[in-house]
Formats: C-alpha cells, sequence, structure tokens
C-alpha cells in the first residue's frame, strides 16, 4: 500500500512537532550542564567514564522516543474519523511483528554491552597508590579520616588532584549515601557492609556533594563539600590537620576552651585537649571548615552562635541537643572555636 | 458457583446502607472499590500538593522536615496501595463477570470481605496522621532507619500493621479472581478469547499471589524487630538491613507492575473500539503481558543498584531489566499498530488512551536508560527517577484509569460523561502532567535528590521546581473539572444503550447498567471478538425465556463483621492487646457463622 501524499505530508508534519518539543527539552536538558550539583560534568575519570556511557544512552533514548511520538502522533492525526472510510480488519501481521521484536532486542543489547564494561572497569579494585579515606555517615554529617596522615574531619573532604582516592564507606547508624555528581556516581553507606568508591579527579575546585538515601529527619541537610587541590596544597592541607589544636589565646577564648573541654567533651574531640567524645564532628580544625553543620551554613561567628544557642531549632532533629548555653557562654565558646585553624 | 434464591424477574427491594454494607454483587463491590479509591487518591494528591508547594522555593517553609517525610511517605502508600490498586480493583470486580459472561465472581462473599478489610487497612494506615503520627521513613521502609531505635515513634507499626492488612485483602481478591477466569467463563470463551484487559488482571493476580507472602514476611519480622527486639535487620546485632531491600523490593517491582498492568489493559480494550478495527496483534500482546510479569520477578535488585551489590550482581541484574523493554516495546508497536489504517473515533477515552502510549513510553524510555548501574549512579535517588517513576504511574496508570473511565462510565451508569468538559479535564491533566513532572528529569540531572523537604538557592534547582508547582496546580484544577463533570452527569437521565460505542467484549452485551443478575442468557462466544462477530454474521440477541429462576448468592453480614475483626485485630496490637482479643472472638465467631450460613 502506497501512503497518500496526505499521509505522507502529515507523517511530516507530526515529525517537525515532536523534533521542535525535542529541542526545546534537549536546550534545558543541556544547560543542567552548568549547574553547581549537576551530573552531567564529570571532572574525573570515574565520572567520565559514566558519563561516555549515559551520552550513548541519552542519544539512543532521543531517537527512539522521537520515533514513537512522530508514528503515535501521526497515526493519531492520519486515521481520525472520515465519513465513508471503513478501516480493514487486521488482526496482526506476524512479519512485522517479529521486526519490532528485533528493535528493542537491538537497543538493549547496544545499551547493556557497553554498560557491563564500564560495570566491571568502575566497581574493581582502585589503583594500589591510591590515597585511602575513610567516609562515616552520620545522622546528618559526614566524618572523614585519613589512615596513616593523622587526619580526622567532617563535612569537608580534601583530596590532591589526578591521584586516584579509595573512599571506603561506612555508617555509623542508617544507611546514607557517598554522592558527589561531578566526581563521581553513589555509593551508599551501609551499617555493617564496608561500600567503597575510587575516582580519580582531574580538576582541582570544589565540589558539592549530598546524601542521596532517605536517612530521616535531616536527610536533605546532609551535605557536603570537596576540595581537590594541587599536591602541594593538599600536603600543606594535610601538615595543618595533624597538629593538634591551637592552645586558646586571650580571656575570652581561655573562658570557652574551659567550656568547650568540659560541656563538650563528651562528644566531640579536640586533638591536645581532654576533648575527646565520639558522637559529633572532630573540632580540632573547626575554624578551617568553610561550613558549620554539614554545610547548612557559612562558618563565620554570627552561624556558629546561633548554631550554640539551639542546635535542634537551627538543624531540625539534629543528635547536638540545645545545651542551654548562655549568650555570654556562647560567646567565649566562639572565640575559642573561630581560632581554632 | 454459589447459588441461592432469587427468582426473576426479582422484586428490586430499596436500597439502603444495609444492602451496601451486606452485598455480595460484584458490581455493588466494584463501585464501593472506586469510589474509595477514587477518594484516597485525592488524598494522596493534596498531599502531593503540600509537597510541591513546599518545593516551590528555596527553603520552603510550608511544613517542617518530619511533616514532610511523613507527607512524601503517606503520598507513596496512599497512591500505590489506596488508590491506583483500588481503582485497579474495582474495574477489575465491576467488568471480570461480565466481560467473561458469568454472573458473579466465584466466591462472592470472599470478595466481599477482601472490600471490607482493604477499607479497614486503609482506614488504619490513613489514620496514623491522628494517632501518634503518619510513617515517615519513605514507602520502602529501609531498615535500620525502619527500626524501633532511629523510628521511636508508631508510625512504622501503622505502616507494617497496616500493609499486613492490606495485604491479606489482596491476596484473598486475587485467588478469588484467578479462580474465576479459569473456571467460571461464557461457553466457548478459551484464554486465547479472553479479553486483554482480563489477561491483564490475571497476570496481575498471580504477581500478587507470588509477591505478598514475601513482603508479609518481611513485614513480621520488621513487627518482630520494632516490639520484640529480635535482629532481622538491625546490623549492630548482627542483622542485615540489605536483607529488608532483597525482600522489600522482591514484593515491591512486581508491585509496580501490579499497578500499569491494569493500565495496559485497559488502553487494550479502548484503542480497538475507538479505532473500529481488531487489537493489533493480540496474541503478542498477551504474551508480552506475561513476560513481563514473570521478569518482573527476575529484576528487583535494580533498585539496589547503589548498594554495593558487586560487579556480577549488577551486570546479572542490567540484563534481566533491559530484557523487560522488549515485550514492553512489543506492547507499544502493537497498539500503534492498532492505531495505523483504523477509523480514529476521539473521544475522552480515546484522548487518554492514546496519550497512554507517548507517555507511558517516555517513562519506559528513562527506566531503560537507568536500568544501566553506572548510569543509575547518577540518576538513583534524584528527581529523575521521580520523574520517571511519574510517567509510568501517573502518564501510564492514572492515565490508564480516566480512560477505562470515560470507556466504561455509560455501561456503570447509564449515562455519559459529558465530552465537553471530559476534554477540559484531558487538557488540563495532561498538559499539566507533562509541565509538573518533565522539569524533574532537569532537576535530576542538576544533581537535586530526591525526599529532601529543603534546598538551597543557586544550585540551579528554582526555575523548574516553581514550573513543576505550577503544573501540579494545574493537575488538581482537571481533577476539580473531573468532578464537575462526574457530580453533573450523575444527575442527568440514564440514555446509554447496551452498547453505545459498538464495542465487541461481552459486557456490552448487557442492559447498561446491567441488572443485578448480570446476563438474562449467558452469552455465547464465537470469536475473541465476540459482539462484532455477531453482529458482522447477523446473529441476533437470544431472547430471555419469560419464566427465569437465577440463583443469586444472599447478602451477608459476615464479610463486614470479619473486616471490622480484623481491623480491630490490628488496632490492638497498635494500642491495647484487649482490642485485639476482641477482633479475633468477632473473625472467629463470623468465620463459624459464614461456614454454616445457608446459602441456598
Ligand atoms: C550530645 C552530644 C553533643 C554535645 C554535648 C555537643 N555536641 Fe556539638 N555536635 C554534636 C553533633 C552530633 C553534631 C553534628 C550535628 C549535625 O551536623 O547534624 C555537632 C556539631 C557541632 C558543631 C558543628 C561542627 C561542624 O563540623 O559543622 C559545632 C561547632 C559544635 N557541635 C560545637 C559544640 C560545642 C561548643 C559543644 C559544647 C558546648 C557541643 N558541640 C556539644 C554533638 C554534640
Ligand atoms: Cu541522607
Ligand atoms: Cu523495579
Amino acid at each position: 500500500m502506497r501512503p497518500s501524499p496526505r499521509a505522507i505530508s502529515l507523517t511530516v508534519l507530526s515529525l517537525a512537532i515532536v523534533l521542535i518539543t525535542t529541542w526545546l527539552i534537549w536546550i534545558a536538558w543541556d544547560a543542567t550542564a552548568s549547574d553547581p550539583m549537576t551530573t552531567l560534568a564529570p571532572l574525573s575519570d570515574n565520572a567520565d567514564a559514566v558519563q561516555g556511557l549515559y551520552n550513548f544512552v541519552t542519544i539512543l533514548a532521543g531517537i527512539v522516543m522521537v520515533g514513537v511520538l512522530t508514528l503515535t502522533l501521526a497515526f493519531a492525526v492520519i486515521f481520525r474519523e472520515r465519513a465513508g472510510h471503513e478501516p480493514q480488519q487486521i488482526h496482526g501481521n506476524s512479519r512485522l511483528e517479529v521486526l519490532w521484536t528485533l528493535i528493542p532486542v537491538a537497543i538493549v543489547i547496544a545499551i547493556a554491552l557497553p554498560s557491563f564494561s564500564v560495570i566491571i572497569d568502575t566497581t574493581g579494585d582502585a589503583p594500589d597508590d591510591a590515597l585511602e579515606v575513610v567516609a562515616t555517615g552520620n545522622q546528618w554529617w559526614f566524618e572523614f579520616e585519613y589512615p596513616g596522615l593523622d587526619v580526622t574531619t567532617a563535612n569537608e573532604l580534601h583530596l590532591p588532584v589526578d591521584r586516584a582516592v579509595n573512599v571506603e564507606l561506612r555508617s555509623e547508624d542508617v544507611i546514607h549515601s557517598f554522592w558527589v555528581p561531578q566526581l563521581s556516581g553513589k555509593v551508599d553507606m551501609v551499617p555493617g557492609h564496608e561500600n567503597r568508591l575510587w575516582f580519580t579527579p582531574h580538576e582541582t575546585g570544589m565540589f558539592l556533594g549530598q546524601c542521596a538515601e532517605f536517612c530521616g529527619t535531616s536527610h536533605a541537610n546532609m551535605r557536603f563539600r570537596v576540595f581537590v587541590h594541587a599536591p602541594e596544597d593538599f600536603d600543606a592541607w594535610v601538615a595543618s590537620q595533624a597538629a593538634d589544636a591551637e592552645p586558646a589565646q586571650g580571656d575570652l577564648a581561655l573562658a570557652g576552651e574551659k567550656i568547650a573541654t568540659t560541656l563538650c567533651a563528651a562528644c566531640h574531640t579536640i586533638r591536645g585537649t581532654n576533648a575527646v567524645g565520639q558522637i559529633g564532628p572532630d573540632l580540632t580544625h573547626i575554624a578551617s571548615r568553610t561550613t558549620l553543620a554539614s554545610g547548612m551554613f557559612e562558618n563565620n561567628s554570627e552561624n556558629m552562635a546561633a548554631w550554640l544557642a539551639n542546635p535542634p531549632g537551627e538543624k531540625p532533629g539534629s543528635i547536638m541537643p540545645n545545651l542551654n548555653l548562655n549568650a555570654e557562654q556562647i560567646e567565649q565558646l566562639v572565640a575559642y572555636l573561630q581560632d581554632l585553624k | 458457583m454459589a447459588t441461592a434464591t432469587g427468582t426473576l424477574p426479582q422484586v428490586q427491594e430499596e436500597t439502603t446502607i444495609w444492602t451496601w454494607l451486606t452485598t455480595v454483587d460484584h458490581k455493588k463491590i466494584g463501585t464501593m472499590y472506586g469510589i474509595s479509591g477514587f477518594a484516597f487518591f485525592l488524598l494522596a494528591g493534596l498531599e502531593a500538593l503540600i509537597i510541591r508547594t513546599q518545593l516551590a522555593v528555596p527553603n520552603g517553609a510550608v511544613v517542617d522536615a518530619d511533616r514532610y517525610n511523613q507527607l512524601f511517605t503517606m503520598h507513596a502508600l496512599t497512591m500505590i496501595f489506596l488508590g491506583i490498586m483500588p481503582l485497579g480493583a474495582a474495574f477489575f470486580n465491576y467488568f471480570l463477570p461480565l466481560m467473561i459472561g458469568a454472573r458473579d465472581v466465584a466466591f462472592p462473599r470472599l470478595n466481599a470481605l477482601s472490600y471490607w478489610v482493604f477499607l479497614g487497612g486503609a482506614l488504619l494506615l490513613t489514620s496514623s496522621f491522628i494517632f501518634g503520627g503518619a510513617p515517615d521513613g519513605g514507602w520502602f521502609a529501609y531498615a535500620p532507619l525502619s527500626d524501633e531505635e532511629f523510628s521511636p515513634g508508631a508510625g512504622l507499626d501503622f505502616y507494617a500493621i497496616g500493609l499486613l492488612i492490606l495485604g491479606t485483602s489482596s491476596l484473598m481478591a486475587s485467588l478469588n479472581f484467578a479462580v474465576t477466569v479459569f473456571n467460571m467463563r461464557a461457553p466457548g470463551m478459551s484464554m486465547m478469547r479472553l479479553p486483554v484487559f482480563i489477561w491483564m488482571m490475571l497476570v496481575v493476580n498471580f504477581l500478587l499471589i507470588l509477591s505478598l507472602p514475601v513482603i508479609t514476611v518481611a513485614l513480621v519480622q520488621l513487627v518482630f524487630d520494632r516490639n520484640f527486639t529480635t535482629n532481622f535487620f538491625t546490623p549492630a546485632e548482627g542483622g542485615d538491613p540489605i536483607l529488608w531491600q532483597h525482600l522489600f523490593w522482591v514484593f515491591a517491582h512486581p508491585e509496580v507492575y501490579v499497578l500499569i498492568l491494569p493500565s495496559m489493559g485497559i488502553v487494550s480494550e479502548v484503542l480497538p473500539v475507538f479505532s473500529r478495527k481488531p487489537l493489533f496483534g493480540y496474541a503478542a500482546i498477551v504474551f508480552a503481558g506475561v513476560a513481563i510479569g514473570v521478569l518482573g520477578f527476575a529484576v528487583w535488585s535494580h533498585h539496589m543498584f547503589t548498594t554495593g551489590l558487586g560487579t556480577v550482581p549488577q551486570i546479572v541484574f542490567t540484563a534481566s531489566t533491559m530484557a523487560i523493554a522488549v515485550p514492553t516495546g512489543i506492547k507499544i508497536f502493537n497498539w500503534m499498530g492498532t492505531l495505523y489504517g483504523g477509523s480514529i473515533h476521539f473521544n475522552t477515552a480515546m484522548y487518554f488512551a492514546v496519550s497512554f502510549i507517548a507517555l507511558f513510553t517516555i517513562g519506559g524510555i528513562s527506566g531503560v536508560m537507568h536500568a544501566s548501574p553506572p548510569v543509575d549512579s547518577q540518576q538513583q535517588d534524584t528527581y529523575f527517577i521521580v520523574a520517571h517513576i511519574h510517567y509510568v504511574l501517573f502518564g501510564g496508570a492514572i492515565v490508564g484509569i480516566f480512560s477505562g473511565l470515560y470507556y466504561w462510565f455509560p455501561k456503570m451508569t447509564g449515562r455519559f460523561l459529558d465530552e465537553r468538559l471530559g476534554k477540559i479535564h484531558f487538557w488540563l491533566m495532561f498538559i499539566g502532567m507533562n509541565i509538573t513532572f518533565f522539569p524533574m528529569h532537569f532537576l535530576g540531572l542538576s544533581g537535586m535528590p530526591r525526599r529532601i523537604y529543603t534546598y538551597d538557592a543557586d544550585l540551579g534547582w528554582e526555575t523548574w521546581n516553581m514550573v513543576a508547582t505550577i503544573g501540579s496546580y494545574m493537575l488538581a484544577l482537571s481533577i476539580i473539572v473531573f468532578l464537575v463533570n462526574f457530580f453533573w452527569t450523575m444527575r442527568k437521565e440514564p440514555t446509554a444503550t447496551d452498547n453505545p460505542w459498538d464495542a465487541p467484549t461481552l459486557e456490552w452485551a448487557t442492559s447498561s447498567p446491567p441488572p443485578e443478575h448480570d446476563f438474562d442468557v449467558i452469552p455465547e462466544v464465537r470469536d475473541r471478538d465476540p459482539l462484532w462477530y455477531d453482529r458482522d454474521h447477523g446473529i441476533e440477541k437470544v431472547e430471555p425465556p419469560s419464566e427465569m429462576h437465577i440463583h443469586l448468592p444472599p447478602p451477608s453480614y459476615f464479610p463486614l463483621l470479619i473486616g471490622l475483626g480484623v481491623l480491630l485485630l490490628g488496632v490492638g496490637v497498635l494500642s491495647h492487646l484487649a482490642l485485639t482479643a476482641l477482633g479475633v472472638v468477632i473473625v472467629i465467631y463470623s468465620i463459624w457463622g459464614w461456614a454454616l450460613e445457608p446459602t441456598e
């Protein structure tokens, strides 16, 4: 059966409508690549591998979508009810049906094979010289330890550029997920399981991460940052973090230190003092961090005072309780903590 | 068949509240499923509106974190278990006997029991908002967050008990329906002449029969972990939270097909009727549906690609998941083949059916994208997945249900829903749905995680969140238009003839609405499209004999009573065990009464 000119022109029209829509979608789609937490601008080898596959899958998906939508639309307009037209009563067509069984078979094989190879590449072992980091999820913050380097910090992960990092993923309580879109896909932190993830960042800069598995009240507020440095900057950072806490200077800070090493010592560690608590983030170099409370607030005196005054008020559900500190105590504590560079 | 007295023509007794409470008529039960399902659908929609309002702007303050977590959890639970599933069950209840030429389902009282147990479970789950806080651990309730230590409130107990009760109801209904399909077809209706809707529901029933026991075990373990300090899922004592995930998804992946297959069946009925030609590739569509059901049990771990499954399981579950794209593709092509060469009459039912093809395809395609674990590692738990499931469940399941509603409304009520309002409803819903859910793909790609009650400005998420919220209000408006249409239509005089659409299936061989006994004379089936065959071969409808004796099962109080007992049993577990004891007594008493109840 030869298609009529009417059918051809309506098909072309449908194709045009679908293509224009797809093009508009593509513009918005592509624009997301410049957002801070984009999944489309990879800056590590791991993320590169995923991106290569992703691009291929997206193109195939786009072709299938344009095909199906165009034909559905075209059939709907071409075959709409017309007076006197009695449709032929066909029940099927074996040849066609075999053909369109093979089309999806071919598409999924085309997607599956490269997926398998990326799975094998990215789930294998990290190179031997990889930097070891232990990342632990807590309700609702991240701890980062560097075994052998004597560094423990929270919510901000520092890495050297162009060197593989092997992140061991643990959890202290419920399931969390470690995700820095520009550096890698996510892997869950499951209590009782040892998961890991490795990647090699190849660009310096600051990258945003966020917990990606629902983990309770403040799941939305469980964010973190990754700083990728030139190697010498990374070494300098390690040296400064490995040092004990700065002893307090000045009356205000001294008073603050006294409170911190008593009231706060059960939960927080401040190396070089007798505060060795394990429940909350290590505060030894809290002033060197850019944010407070797992990426919620910029780290400055004002925000820190607000935090100390009422943690659960600032961050719903916070495990750090309201300690009913008075304004004076808060001032002293802030003076002390803001010196812990 | 359960038999009882009741001769025809029957004296139409007055319908009272008791008629409904004691009915065992599949059409009345279907209607009750439909009305309850729709009410819960509205409630879940309301929850979604609050969610979208909260997320319209960064740092939204409409609700707080805990309330938000309850809302997204209850939105999913309500839509899935109290909205879409019962709406599918409503159609199936109403039309299963009618479409296979039977007078009722195999076990009419069991059917009523399924409904009352469902209603009890649904009310129990929903009442958690009033009593002690709704579940807030996500509909997946991952351990150990769901454990007593991290979720000390009553919410997760409501979740476990509510789902256990609802599961019992679904299991009873599924067995009942499957037996009905196998045993009660009209003469001449072989399995390969079953309407596609019935086939798809049969697959659904098998999915439920096989998957509900798994979640039942898991839920019982959860109850034990929470209340009796067992350690099935708690890592500190040697339990394994990943075990919960396996058990949950072995149930919950098939559950996704439980939600979508009924709508695939509905559009497979609607498309041929309004294209005025038979369904293209009937056998292929049926086998594809069965294949989807079978494969649906082999893919659950694709929900767990990021849990550290390991290389080989990732590859295996990628392969099985992608394999599902093949039968799904076959269906889509066959629906398009049905349109091809037709003479398409575009009424509202058909608008919904055709848009189903397009929207479901989009959801299917994004599904294939994250069937690839590396891609999934970037999309998992982001709004990209939210977009995907809503294209499948809204663009698929709900759009299909509306197609069925406009299509079958004259059969159920004798009245036609207004076409002008119907088209307004359709366009508002179609455009609103795309405005709401398409931007979520973009949000996911720019890294917005799911299940966050708040987000910061300048992450590039403001615009699309606002757009999605506007879309969701459009969806609400479309539902209002539908409700207006519904109530307005119900006030009109019934005008529908037996077969106003000139449809081929048996439910159109009886009056609209059908009499209580469904068919005056059980029809004989000579073809896959029986009414078209009869039409084309000049076969007249058999006139009923002047004197008829049709046995109908009598009404019974016991299903309602058992339903009440089961509800008390659940309420007792959540409050005071004395109530449980009372529930047990009522259940045992009613089973006793049920067994001895005269059915002649
Ligand atoms: C009961 C344990 C507990 C006590 C006592 C406690 N904290 Fe905390 N603290 C925490 C936890 C847990 C967090 C992490 C909260 C979050 O981000 O969700 C935290 C976070 C902090 C932070 C932000 C750290 C960061 O990296 O962003 C500061 C600063 C802090 N606490 C200071 C103090 C001070 C000062 C005291 C004593 C006055 C104190 N805390 C007492 C548990 C405690
Ligand atoms: Cu989280
Ligand atoms: Cu699934």
